[in-house]
């Protein structure tokens, strides 16, 4: 995609994206992000913005926001050297353990700084949508955390395939909505969430997920989640004895991704986001946004969308949930038509073999989602022997049983070894 | 006169025969794309202008009836390349200024010159693109206002009033009024305090104000009637239409006649 801008222009928007003055005053990363909402929400986000200026990087907010992150969520999360799996692989592999945080995701970074935000914004109830439940069960902990009622908008198709969520978010004190209509996934959630938000948008505050849709969405989950980068980065120079030569993060919306790269976009660090490769390349086989998209506006931001001739938005595959997303945050638009970040895909059985592997090899059960970035980083060692490689090891995969138990676990004997 | 002339004139035109203005909204296609133009041409003599929906695969300030009628028209391969190819076979048979209501994505993807030369010769003189906010819309208020097209401002309840004065001052064709905070197909009735936000508008625009959103029935045209210079009547005549009715006799009990 680097055609959609010209190399003078991209490395002056990287320089801007490193200096941290992006997104510009419009929201914009480069051509990227802006806000397209529906006009009954425009004041709405006239007063989000007002209110991310006013508190994000006020002293009180963020001393509120890194204590609950300390003592709530369980921050710092480990970095974990993974020593059989390096050896396997033939390279030197860390994990940054997301999947220590409270709820069992870095969703519970961002969902608690916005739960915060709305508190201090004084709403009166929080709506959330979530795909793989995650960010629904981190929105529900957090709104109980801070006392606001919360609804999370949820697909048909995502509730059967993440049942044990839906239960925690009920048990959680959030009220989950099935969302029927559209593809009955991460894309509908969202439409009916902002349908919802239309209805009341001075009492309800929308604690959306991942790095997506209008300004200032994608600024404040990334400024929310890049605590997973400037952490990770300050662990590998302790632990590991220096920087990672690459660092992998698996990319649905984008917004652990972000989290993690956004820290080392100025450190001399291979970037590489993992997409959800599915059953293969056909458009509605997999969720493989910057690697097959091409420019458009979806869910109020423009930028790298799966879409048909004709502008419609088409419907994605993916075994996980999370990334199962036909948009991406416009950061990461910005980030691939720079060169500084690559995206690639892994597919369905690539995930679940990597997934496997990290089970047996290192005793931690991952995401699905998180799996197709162990995918890619397995290739990666192959072709770089010896790589120190960081892995966003973004969350636990409990949730994924129900997927799982569709591929039977290998009986082992061990009484005669 | 310039195509978003047309529109304003037509309007003004029903309030100088004493009552107000019709505007019937369709999904372009829906329910039978074979249908497609029969229908607009019974819509269309009826209404003072029509409002056409382009189908979109995210119609997030839409109602169910909108949605449903946007998906199973996509299903049927209804795309506005295929619309407008349908608009010119019918070229001079419908007399009513056209608008299109569609989401900014497909209008991207058509490219905005070629679809402001394909409207002009289609008959459509305005659009309504209830995701493309003022502050976002330059490239494509450009591209229609080079060919006299109009791009038509929504306003809503929650609308501050300087904000109100910039929508009413750059809309083309008409103010479009939303009169709830919510989306499209509310039958929850208008709410009580609708008279003074529609004056309110109604004083600041210089064009005629139309009310959409959860108008119905001949009561509520004849209330919003009093308050501004026309009606959009959008899900409640999908509905009818997709339950196999005659229109006509719908759009007319709308204006009492």
């Amino acid at each position: 995609m680097s055609s959609l801008l010209q190399a003078d222009e991209a490395s002056a928007l990287l320089a801007a994206a490193i200096r941290g003055e992006l997104p510009d005053e419009r929201g914009r990363f480069g051509p990227f992000g802006g806000r397209y909402v529906p006009e009954t929400l425009v004041p709405a986000f006239e007063r989000l913005e007002a209110g991310v200026r006013e508190h994000l990087h006020d002293p009180r907010f963020q001393a509120e926001f890194r204590k609950e992150l300390h003592e709530w969520v369980g921050r710092p999360t480990a970095l974990t050297f993974a020593p059989r799996l390096s050896k396997r692989w033939g390279a030197e592999v860390w994990l940054k353990r997301e999947d220590l945080a409270h709820t069992g995701a870095h969703k519970i970074n961002n969902a608690i700084g916005q739960a915060i935000l709305a508190k201090r914004l004084g709403a009166k109830r929080i709506i959330a949508e979530t795909g793989a439940g995650q960010h629904g069960v981190a929105s529900a902990a957090a709104c109980a955390r801070v006392g606001l009622p919360c609804s999370v908008y949820m697909g048909s198709v995502d509730m059967e395939r993440q049942a044990p969520n839906v239960d925690r978010m009920l048990r959680l004190g959030a009220e989950v909505v099935a969302v029927e209509s559209g593809d009955k996934t991460l894309r509908a959630a969202i439409d009916e969430a902002l349908r919802t938000w239309v209805t009341d948008p001075e009492g309800i505050y929308y604690l959306l997920g991942s790095a997506v849709g209008a300004h200032p969405y994608p600024y404040l989950v990334r400024e929310l989640q890049s605590v997973i980068g400037e952490e990770a980065r300050q662990q590998m120079i302790d632990l590991a004895g220096g920087l990672p030569d690459v660092a992998f993060a698996c990319v649905g919306g984008g917004s652990n991704a972000i989290g993690l790269f956004y820290p080392l976009l100025g450190d001399d660090i291979e970037l590489i986001g993992v997409e959800a490769g599915g059953t293969g390349d056909g458009l509605g086989q997999n969720a493989a946004t910057l690697a097959t998209g091409t420019p458009g506006v979806l869910q109020g931001s423009y930028t790298i969308i799966l879409q048909d001739d004709d502008g419609q938005v088409q419907e994605t595959h993916s075994i996980s949930a999370g990334l199962d997303y036909s948009g991406v945050g416009p950061e990461h638009a910005l980030l691939q038509a720079t060169g500084r970040v690559t995206y690639i895909s892994a597919q369905d059985d690539e995930a679940l073999e990597a997934l496997e592997e990290l089970c047996a090899s290192e005793g931690i059960l991952t995401a699905l989602e998180t799996s197709h970035a162990f995918a890619a980083a397995r290739d990666y060692a192959r072709q770089h022997p010896g790589a120190r490689i960081l892995i966003g090891n973004s969350g636990r995969g409990d949730k994924d049983m129900p997927t799982l138990t569709k591929y039977p676990a290998r009986i082992r004997n061990h009484a005669s070894a | 006169m310039q195509a978003h002339e047309r529109i304003s004139a037509a309007i003004v035109a029903a309030n100088d025969s004493g009552r107000p203005g019709l505007v019937p909204f369709i999904t372009a296609g829906y329910p039978k794309p074979a249908d497609f133009i029969t229908t607009l041409k019974a819509i269309a003599a009826m209404g003072d202008v029509v409002e056409l929906g382009i189908p979109f695969s995210d119609p997030m300030a839409d109602g169910m009836t909108i949605q449903r009628s946007s998906f199973e028209a996509l299903r049927q391969g209804v795309s506005l390349k295929w619309i407008f190819d349908q608009l010119d076979s019918a070229s001079g048979e419908i007399k009513a200024p056209l608008v299109m209501m569609s989401y900014l994505n497909p209008l991207l993807a058509f490219g905005y010159d070629e679809l402001a030369d394909r409207a002009l010769a289609a008959g459509v003189c305005g659009f309504i693109v209830p995701d493309l906010p003022f502050e976002e819309s330059g490239d494509f208020r450009a591209a229609l206002e080079s060919k006299g097209l109009g791009l038509i401002q929504l306003v809503t309840p929650a609308t501050p009033e300087e904000r109100l004065r910039t929508l009413c001052d750059a809309s083309r064709g008409f103010v479009y009024a939303v009169t709830i905070t919510g989306i499209t197909g509310g039958d929850a009735g208008l709410p009580a305090d609708l008279t003074d936000y529609l004056d309110k508008v109604a004083s600041i625009s210089s064009l005629p104000v139309c009310a959409g959103f959860g108008i119905r029935t001949a009561d509520d045209v004849a209330a919003v009637g009093k308050h501004a210079a026309g009606a959009i009547v959008g899900s409640a005549l999908v509905e009818v239409l997709e339950g196999g009715d005659d229109p006509q006799p719908y759009l007319r009990s709308l204006i009492g006649q």
